[in-house]
């Protein structure tokens, strides 16, 4: 199990996201997830801006792992970063 | 209309364009409710894998199938989402690569 922060930047309708949702379920124990199409207003502004910062194409899933990046269900890459 | 008919409707249209469903059923029949979750939520079915702005015009390259979908499957034998796929995609006769993200980031209207 790993220790590092983990914040995923996801949908509730995108298939990419609920398989990164599913992995992360399985593997790590304490995760942050934020579905950005449930978000309105000026939070869901604010939350845009955040994940622009991280990837600048605004795409989904974005996961941050420790300080990280990973754009897209990378299976083998976010396993990587998990330490898995 | 159900996921269920949406399938059978959209299938007769799109395969003979030579867009297939991914063989993995789950995948599909996920994606397919939340196209109806979308037309529920906005009005029209826009894309399950990008963040729909709620504005038709806006979000009209994005609805599905989406304009990417052509490029996407040519290139790399599948949409972004892996709804539609190509014949040799669904026979593993190519490799199943994650699509990127083709939409330019300033379509995206927020």
């Amino acid at each position: 199990m790993q220790n590092k922060s983990v914040k995923l930047y996801s949908l509730s309708t995108c298939s990419h996201c609920s398989s990164t949702k599913k992995l992360l379920s399985e593997c790590v124990v304490n995760y942050k997830i934020v579905d950005v199409d449930l978000l309105e207003g000026d939070e869901r502004k604010a939350i845009l801006e955040d994940i622009k910062k991280l990837n600048p194409r605004c795409s989904f899933p974005t996961i941050l792992v420790g300080n990280q990046v990973i754009v897209g269900f990378k299976e083998k890459q976010i396993r990587e970063a998990l330490g898995l | 209309m159900d996921a269920n008919k949406l399938y059978e409707n959209l299938k007769k249209v799109q395969e003979p364009k030579g867009y297939y469903f991914n063989r993995n059923m789950d995948t599909v029949m996920e994606l397919l409710e939340a196209l109806l979750v979308n037309k529920e939520r906005y009005g029209y079915m826009a894309c399950p894998c990008r963040l729909a702005n709620g504005d038709r015009d806006s979000d009209r390259d994005i609805i599905c199938p989406c304009v990417y979908r052509k490029p996407d499957v040519a290139e790399y034998g599948s949409c972004y989402c892996n709804l539609y796929v190509s014949k040799e995609w669904n026979e593993e006769k190519i490799e199943h690569e994650y699509v990127p993200e083709r939409r330019p980031p300033e379509k995206m209207a927020f």
